[in-house]
């Protein structure tokens, strides 16, 4: 994985610096509350419900074990003795006071990590395929050009005062596995047809929030040494031109549907052939630099196939089901990506104990590369370990309570902090993922279901990706109470689409059975081997709404 | 008016200095500055050395025609938070504006690094944002950083240009 030069290392202890003198100008008066807020967002620090809390970046979800051991030791001394892992890859912490934050972003710089634009109008961490570097779909690991934009984009100028908030996802598989078309910018790694070429095909004007939208593709192909001087001149398109009278309508997103692709497209074109782009692209030497670090570990030559996995797997059914549902292929013969869930039965969706840091960094340190991946379903990932430690592993996991066989599954819910922390949410998430996660607890059965993606959000501004969702919630207020809005049919693969609502919002109490009657409607009508997203797509919404309807017949009828 | 006005004017250097354009036409041994709306008819008008503010949704193209004779142009930035001021800065240094660049409105100090690397000379603050941050404040602040990764920005060293100095054992940039 990349490693700090002496110029990043420069560049990150500068930054803490800056942002002590920073808070010390707002104590001192100089800078305003309204002054002081965007430059501490940009530091990923938000004042929540009942404490700040600082959202760590975790630049396209790869991490170390020196890393997770330094989060772990955070954790402990500034919050409460945990973490939650987000949707966009990165941690937060719920608790640390404001005095403590400029200590701990220099623990962070110690370990070549940091808090920079994790939040604020501007270019946030760039989020990444977790399976890079594993999958056998893949053109090119995404990671190298990941890190070249998060260089690019950290503290840039121009572009640090956006309309709005600004979001960029790669992949360079042909699956998506980082939700690229509901990004600001996705960026997807694509061979060309007829010269073999290694490029990016550039989606645009996807994003969720309260208005949904698919992102459109505005380049299909753009040579790779091009890449910082298109996207210096799409950010300046936007910067320009992105709405900034009212914040609900300043994403690109909005920008692109109100003018148009076409139109977008053509200015963006306009503005890139005007550039000097030998003046902004990287080289490239550093290109190749960069991409250097992330070239495959050393792996051993093993058989494709590991005799003692299979033995282990025949003796012990239970290892047997969580191999069949958390593991991944590895391209590499005899080696396996494995998830380890963090969606415990009944526990909060993403968060993990100082002491489960610990436990897993050794694994990783021990049998995967010391490389560790954090997903945006808010699990993490060791990447690249051989078949044959697989059994270790996962009684290693046991003991740390982090074996449960749910990847994919049901009870694998995606659930934003909610109510419980958020300052913007108008319901809880958690109490809701808890209770679907305790009425499907029963291994047999989620796995009869198969994968299936729940996603919840505490409110309209979507974190918790319930557009998204195969089942979508919505925690929303209606006159002082709790109510959950449920959607059909989201997906945020390569074939993404935006879930459809079912119906009139539910009581938190009614939302594991109406979950229920969904996922009763596809046992019934599903034909053999089709997976819950496609009966859905298959039937279409009717028979579910009719299900859901009846889930709530009062509510229904008022 | 014997009180004199305090300087709200900050030069490159982080010095707050006498602004050398006023509004009056009246008065005619300082530069003048003007809306851009009487940009033809000052022009027609004098001699002395002209300014022109701009909105920051001004259409850069529409200036070129007044570039040479153009000493300065004010961007107004109507809010600290709204950064299009950077991106018209930057286009109107491509188009080839040579004057003095000015952004006109509340920045804060630790805007003044990336203004000076947008291509802005200076910035006249409003008076309770001037008082409130001195001189040090400012230069403090465009020193936090010295270092950046952006390579098209001019006021301090790039690191990826670095990088390439030190790959091909040149001295650094």
């Amino acid at each position: 994985m990349y490693r700090y030069d002496e110029f990043d290392e420069r560049f990150v202890r500068e930054r803490v610096a800056q942002f002590a003198d920073q808070v010390n100008r707002r104590l001192a008066g100089a800078l305003t509350d309204d002054e002081f807020k965007p430059l501490r967002l940009k530091n990923g620090l938000y004042l929540q419900l009942h404490a700040y809390m600082l959202r760590i970046a975790v630049p396209y979800g790869t991490l170390n074990s020196a890393q997770l051991r330094q989060l772990a030791l955070i954790g402990e001394k500034f919050d409460k003795g945990y973490g939650h892992f987000t949707t966009r890859q990165n941690l937060q912490f719920n608790w640390p006071k404001l005095r403590d934050v400029p200590e701990i972003l220099g623990l962070l710089a110690d370990v070549q990590m940091h808090a920079i634009q994790t939040s604020g109008n501007c270019i946030r961490n760039v989020t990444a395929d977790h399976f890079s570097g594993v999958a056998a779909d893949e053109i090119e690991d995404p990671r190298p050009v990941a890190e070249l934009i998060r260089q690019w984009s950290s503290l840039h100028p121009e572009f640090s005062y956006l309309p709005r908030k600004f979001k960029i996802a790669v992949t360079g598989a042909r699956e998506d596995r980082a939700v690229v078309m509901a990004h600001d910018i996705g960026l997807r790694i694509v061979r060309q047809g007829e010269t073999g070429e290694v490029g990016y095909q550039i989606i645009v004007g996807g994003g969720l929030g309260r208005t949904p939208m698919i992102g459109k593709i505005v380049r299909e192909f753009l040579p790779k040494p091009d890449l910082l001087a298109y996207l210096d001149a799409l950010m300046r398109v936007y910067n320009a031109e992105g709405r900034r009278d009212n914040k609900y309508k300043a994403r690109v997103k909005i920008l692109v549907h109100e003018i148009g692709i076409e139109p977008f497209r053509a200015r963006v074109e306009a503005e890139f052939a005007a550039l000097d782009r030998s003046a902004i692209n990287a080289d490239p030497a550093e290109q190749a630099r960069i991409a250097a670090y992330f070239a495959p570990p050393a792996y051993a030559k093993l058989p494709a196939v590991s005799q003692a996995f299979e033995a282990a797997k025949a003796a012990n059914p239970a290892f047997a089901e969580w191999a069949t549902v958390n593991l991944f292929p590895h391209k590499q013969p005899g080696y396996a990506a494995l998830t380890i869930s963090l969606k415990g039965i009944g526990e909060t969706p993403g968060d993990m104990t100082s002491e489960q840091m610990r436990a897993v960094a050794d694994l990783a340190e021990r049998y995967s590369f010391d490389e560790l991946r954090v997903t945006h379903a808010q699990n993490l990932v060791l990447p690249h370990v051989r078949q044959s430690d697989l059994f270790t592993i996962w009684q290693a996991l046991g003991a740390s309570g982090l074996a449960t066989a749910n990847a994919g599954l049901i009870t694998d819910i995606i659930a934003c902090p909610g109510l419980d922390y958020c300052a913007l949410a108008t319901a809880r998430s958690i109490p809701i993922a808890q209770a679907i996660s305790l009425r499907f607890a029963d291994i047999g059965r989620q796995r009869d279901i198969g994968p299936l993606g729940i996603k919840i959000s505490g409110c309209i501004n979507a974190c918790g990706h319930h557009h998204v969702g195969h089942i979508g919630i919505l925690g929303l207020e209606k006159r002082g109470e709790e109510s959950y809005q449920i959607t059909l049919g989201g997906d945020p693969t390569e074939n993404a689409a935006i879930g459809d609502i079912l119906g009139p919002g539910l009581t938190a109490d009614e939302v594991p059975d109406a979950v229920e009657r969904l996922v009763g409607v596809y046992l019934d009508q599903r034909q053999a081997g089709e997976p819950f997203i496609s009966a859905v797509r298959r039937l279409g919404v009717a028979p579910f709404k009719a299900a859901f309807l009846q889930s709530a017949p009062a509510r229904a009828a008022q | 008016m014997t009180g004199q006005s305090p300087m709200t004017l900050l030069n490159r250097d982080g010095v707050f200095v006498a602004d050398p354009f006023v509004r009056d036409a009246a008065e005619t041994d300082a530069g003048l500055l003007v809306p851009l709306a009487d940009v033809g008819a000052a022009l027609a008008g004098n001699a002395r050395p002209l300014g022109v503010e701009v909105a920051n949704t001004a259409d850069p193209e529409a200036l070129v025609v007044h570039f040479e004779r153009l000493a300065l142009i004010s961007i107004v930035f109507p809010a600290f938070s709204d950064g299009r001021g950077f991106s018209l800065a930057r286009r109107l240094r491509r188009l080839g504006f040579k004057g003095a660049l000015r952004a006109t409105g509340p920045l804060i100090a630790d805007q003044f690094a990336y203004a000076l690397d947008c291509g802005f000379d200076e910035i006249d603050l409003p008076e309770d944002s001037a008082a409130r941050q001195p001189a040090p404040i400012w230069a403090t602040a465009r020193a936090a950083m010295t270092l950046g990764y952006q390579r098209n920005s001019a006021a301090k060293g790039s690191i990826l240009d670095q990088r390439k100095a030190a790959r091909t054992g040149a001295s650094h940039v």
